[in-house]
């Protein structure tokens, strides 16, 4: 085992680094030359001399409240504070003149007048930075006795009014204002950092207190997400992780890679012996720079949920209870149904899916058990349900399946479009620097059916709002390329050197169509084609454009069209090639990415080449010594379809949950139903698990090394905290299983199966563990060509050659609203939940979302009688559920949203089984429905609810 | 002032925000209108003002607690301030309005039970050579003794 603690350097430089031309200056008679507009303190803390400092960190800007970092400058009056003061050529700083450590002292002193004495009451102990600058400026004894306070729950025998209780509202962190000094750390990281503007101090002077939100407010009623940045940035005990309040300030930590969405935030697991305290941003994480969101930050705690499943399970019809049983026992089991099926029905019979939550080196071994051991190309990914269409959109656009850019790329964005997605809720930490960035002046257009928080949150606003009815994406895309082409907005000099020049010109005589102007389309999509045509205008002619787009692009029977069309636009303006621009799909799962590098899919291997090129295979057959099957295997549809046919009759599934996730639930449950030997490979007894034979108890990424792939290509390390419960990381028991069945292999560590994946997948030939230790990550491709990654793609011509623009002619869904369902309905996520819930619901972050509810327009609500809160019945052609209705204006009249985080809703029993014409990817996104109040649970969810409690039924122990 | 103030319902509250949002740095000018309207800023405000400027409840909540001046609730139909600055204390300003409050029977930011009086602290009103002194309704008066102030107090109604 590899245990591998990187010892990053931690320094704070107290303010921010700077860029500009170099500034020479002498600090205590070490010269240092800085950018301009660094703050004396940065070029001190540069030269290896720490000013002593308590309301400035690096994270910030500065803010100059607390004085305890006056200096001395030669020929300058007075003694100013280093964190706001800007160097100056030939400037000569004393830090350590005797005035000032005079001044420190006093300062300090008073601090500590009004600051707990008492040593047991710092919880965060060497973690106090309050306690540090008191050894540091050298005070032993504080002269005032403690007067008038803010810490003594009494004073004279009475209530002290300015001593307030402790905020104890949110589950992960306690906010006590005794051990507050007010030096606004918390509030500018909440403004500045996480953007959402929900802290503030009240009162002035002595009076002065951190307060969450207006009035009455405490950190929960407050609009806080939650975040940690406030605890992160405080300099005392005052805002402090729970975990640390009850188990003490770790002293071990490890850097490892967040398991949640697709922005895959660096964190320092922090650690007494095995057991984990709390999980801190890490500041060299180049996808997060040092912030997170609710769910890496705290919500891991499903880790030792008791309902984790940690033996293996075993039994021979899925109505009868678990039985638990030896890794052995459950192996053999399993390897001898798969095998006598494969006698029975042949090798087609099996099939795999491989996990976007596990890592590159699993979901590698879990697609090779599939074209090695079962010898087919029964294999697919979750990503077939989010972003295939993009894999094919890009490919045949740009040539490579993956977004253009890095995270950094936004803070150099003039005019970004966020389309389809819902960042502040998916993709917190992005958000975070995307608005940021909004702040900063860059402007924003939202396509999307919902009022989604960026087109309207403190000090946020969007430009244009293009409200588009759901399932005319195609329209709105066209629409936009049509106003920039017929109004002479197109960048030809681009597109005449990175372009198909011939192909441009069919392009435009198509989209120059009267038909697809936005007058012609204001009916379809509801979008005033006013509107339309300002934001096309925007866009062309803003300056750097980037376009950022989710599941909300994707998930529609012309998902790959929308894709190709927002290629088309971003070639169409210029903008690919360089920071700022590009084309970004905001990845769902924490490694969508790598499983479809890894060759998931059943027409690919590793790489996306395609399983019909000899010479691809060719690689594998040689490594792997068998024949790989040159036809294209089923995909997850056709597997169920096969399963209810007969042909199809064993599944592995690595975790993923496809009863919960998939559409048309039922469906799903009638293929599941009909294999003799369904292995599910996961956490917890998910959805799919009321299906299953097997159940192989999974490792969690705390337990586990191996790389994520996040949506910037970005290959990030997992480091094993703490040894797995279950005994066997995932990629081991993939291997005990594939061994079971014969296949003899002997991976000791996933750095291994790297090396195996680099030696046979072009993209990553320079990619290895050793690598990405010594560069903290890296961007592939990785080769020869870009030793060290490629942070951009595309910049001096497309992976394919030409650039090729794509006609993309809009065509209706069949998906319908009429008499019957006269309402669309469209599905996304929430900030505290995150995807079927099976992680998150087992966290304290039920206290934000502990059901999914119904948005429905207040016009559409009172037509109906639906008052807020009511229970509600969703019915669809394909089925119907209940859940409560939460009246807002969010959504237009027409529409209606929910989310799929829990299962006794299920909101997939009522999405159809439509699906984009390229990838097969769901039709998620639009499903015509109808909404009427009602009394109590559906039909199907009693049956359901009643079905799940009997599948999940565990034997007790023989003795 | 208070006695001619309209119900402080959101539709006012939208207009009178309205009024003044085409400024820049709109959010004081806007609580003193609010607080000219209604004769405080009625907790209702805040939130409508953080939707109209699109800022954060908490910034809002932040400018109006660092005002004394603003109140949270409304005052009585007089208000006076007592100075409590050094030069008054030190010609028997404390004893003065400790007398006062007691004769009242409130404390501190406190209003008669008859809501007639107001009274609250000031730091100097710049009558130092003729203190003690204090403010009734925006008029200043020096040289104050406990007869004195019980002929203002009588006058007020309290």
């Amino acid at each position: 085992m590899k245990d591998f603690i990187i010892p990053w350097d931690d320094t704070d430089f107290g303010t921010p680094a700077k860029s500009g031309a170099p500034v020479s200056l002498i600090v205590d008679g070490i010269e240092v030359t800085v950018p301009e507009g660094t703050s004396v303190m940065h070029a001190a803390a540069e030269a290896g001399i720490q000013v002593p400092k308590l309301c400035a960190t690096d994270s910030l800007e500065a803010f100059g409240s607390c004085r305890l970092c006056v200096v001395e400058v030669e020929g300058r009056r007075g003694t100013p504070a280093s964190c706001t003061m800007p160097v100056a050529e030939g400037m000569v700083v004393h830090t350590q003149s005797e005035r000032v450590r005079r001044i420190r002292k006093g300062v300090m002193e008073l601090y500590l007048s009004d600051h707990p004495s008492d040593p047991a009451s710092c919880i965060a102990g060497r973690d106090c930075e309050l306690h540090d600058m008191a050894a540091v400026v050298g005070l032993r004894e504080v002269r005032y006795g403690p007067g008038d306070n803010h810490f003594q729950p009494e004073r004279d025998g009475r209530d002290n009014p300015r001593h307030l209780p402790r905020d104890e509202s949110n589950p992960y962190f306690t906010f006590d204002p005794a051990k507050c000094i007010v030096c606004s750390r918390c509030v500018r990281a909440c403004d500045d950092i996480q953007g959402t503007y929900a802290l503030t101090i009240e009162g002035r002077g002595f009076d002065s207190v951190v307060s969450a939100g207006a009035a009455g407010d405490d950190f929960l009623t407050s609009d806080c997400v939650s975040c940690g940045a406030c605890v992160q940035a405080c300099p005392t005990d005052a805002l402090i992780e729970n975990r640390v309040i009850e188990l003490g300030v770790p002293v071990r930590e490890v850097i490892t890679t967040c398991a949640y969405c697709g922005v895959g935030c660096s964190f320092k697991a922090e650690l007494n012996g095995d057991q984990l305290v709390r999980m801190v941003p890490h500041k060299g994480g180049k996808a997060n720079r040092g912030h997170s969101c609710v769910k890496g930050r705290f919500a891991w705690g499903y880790a030792n949920h008791r309902e984790r499943i940690l033996n293996p399970m075993i039994r021979d019809r899925v109505d009868e209870p678990w039985r638990e049983v030896s890794w052995d026992e459950a192996l053999g089991f399993a390897a001898d149904r798969l095998e006598r099926i494969r006698k029975e029905h042949g090798n087609k019979a099996l099939g795999v899916i491989t996990s976007s939550r596990c890592t590159n080196e699993e979901t590698y071994l879990v697609q090779k058990l599939a074209r090695a051991v079962f010898e087919n190309n029964n294999t697919d990914t979750c990503a077939r349900v989010c972003h295939s269409p993009t894999g094919y959109g890009l490919g045949q656009t740009f040539g490579t399946s993956a977004g253009t850019q890095d995270f950094d790329s936004v803070e150099h964005s003039d005019v970004i479009i966020v389309m389809g997605a819902n960042p502040t809720d998916a993709h917190p930490v992005f958000a975070s620097r995307m608005k940021k960035r909004l702040r900063e002046g860059a402007k924003l257009i939202v396509i999307d059916p919902r009022r989604i928080d960026l087109v309207k949150s403190p000090n946020v606003r969007a430009e244009h709002h293009l409200a588009l009815r759901p399932g005319t994406n195609v329209a709105v895309v066209t629409a936009l390329a049509h106003v920039i082409v017929t109004e002479g907005l197109a960048d030809e000099d681009f597109i005449r050197e990175r372009c198909d020049w011939d192909e441009y010109l069919a392009y435009a005589e198509f989209v120059r169509d009267p038909r697809h102007s936005p007058e012609a389309i204001e009916d379809l999509t509801g979008v005033p084609a006013a509107e339309l045509r300002a934001a096309a205008r925007t866009f062309a002619k803003g300056g750097n454009g980037a376009i950022y787009y989710g599941l909300g692009v994707t998930e529609h029977s012309q998902g790959s069209t929308t894709v190709m069309g927002i290629a088309n636009l971003a070639m169409l303006t210029g903008n690919i090639g360089r920071e700022g621009v590009g084309v970004n799909p905001l990845r769902g799962q924490n490694n969508v990415q790598g499983s479809c590098d890894m060759g998931s899919f059943p027409h690919e291997l590793p790489g996306y080449r395609h399983v019909k090129n000899p010479e691809v295979r060719g690689i594998f057959e040689r490594l792997w010594g068998v024949e790989i099957d040159p036809e294209p295997g089923l995909r997850i549809n056709n597997m169920l379809d096969a399963a209810v046919d007969g042909t199809f009759r064993g599944l592995y599934v690595q975790g993923e949950d496809i009863l919960q996730s998939d559409p048309d639930t039922q469906h799903v449950a009638a293929g599941l139903a009909a294999m003799d030997c369904v292995i599910v490979h996961d956490l917890f007894l998910n959805e799919t698990a009321n299906y299953a034979h097997v159940f192989l108890p999974g490792s969690t990424f705390l337990e586990k090394d191996g790389t994520f792939t996040n949506a910037e290509r970005r290959i990030n390390m997992v480091r094993k905290v703490m040894a797995p419960r279950n005994g066997y990381a995932d990629w081991e028991v993939t291997q005990l299983l594939a061994n079971a069945l014969g296949a003899n292999w002997t991976y000791t560590h996933p750095s291994e199966i790297m090396d195996e994946v680099a030696a046979t997948t072009p993209s990553f030939a320079g990619v290895s563990f050793d690598l990405i230790d010594r560069l903290g990550s890296v961007q592939w491709p990785c080769n020869e060509e870009h030793p060290e990654g490629t942070p951009t793609m595309h910049v001096d011509g497309f992976m394919r050659g030409k650039g090729r623009f794509m006609i993309t002619e809009y065509l209706a869904t069949d998906e319908k609203t009429g008499p019957r369902f006269p309402l669309l309905l469209t599905t996304g996520r929430i900030l505290s939940q995150y995807n079927v819930g099976a992680q998150t619901r087992r966290t304290d972050n039920m206290v934000w979302h502990d059901q999914d509810v119904l948005e429905i327009h207040p016009h559409d609500a009172e037509n109906r009688g639906i008052r807020q809160g009511d229970l509600v019945r969703l019915a669809s052609r394909s089925g119907e559920t209940t859940l409560r209705a939460e009246i807002t204006d969010r959504v237009s009249p027409g529409v209606v949203y929910t989310t799929f985080h829990h299962p006794d809703t299920q909101a997939n029993v009522v999405t159809t089984d439509f699906s984009d014409w390229a990838t097969n990817c769901p039709e998620y996104k639009v499903t015509a429905v109808q909404v009427a109040p009602t009394n109590g649970p559906s039909e199907w969810q009693e049956d359901y609810s009643a079905h799940a409690a009997r599948s999940r039924r565990i034997a007790p122990a023989a003795e | 002032m208070a006695d001619t103030a309209p119900e402080p319902n959101a539709e006012t509250l939208a207009d009178l925000i309205e009024a003044q949002r085409h400024l820049e740095g709109p959010l004081l000018p806007i609580l003193h209108t609010i607080h000219e309207a209604y004769g405080h800023i009625p907790d209702t405000a805040p939130a409508l003002i953080a939707d109209r400027l699109n800022i954060g409840r908490a910034e809002v909540h932040g400018v109006i607690s660092f005002y004394h001046d603003f109140r949270r609730l409304p005052a009585g139909r007089h208000v006076v301030k007592i100075c409590r600055s050094e030069a008054c204390q030190s010609v028997g300003g404390a004893a003065l309005s400790e007398a006062v409050l007691a004769k009242l029977g409130i404390g501190w930011g406190e209003t008669t039970a008859n809501g007639a009086v107001t009274v609250e602290p000031v730091y100097c009103l710049g009558l130092c050579a003729s203190g003690p002194a204090a403010m009734v309704d925006g008029k200043v008066i020096g040289m104050l003794d406990t007869d004195r102030f019980d002929r203002v107090l009588a006058e007020l109604g309290a």
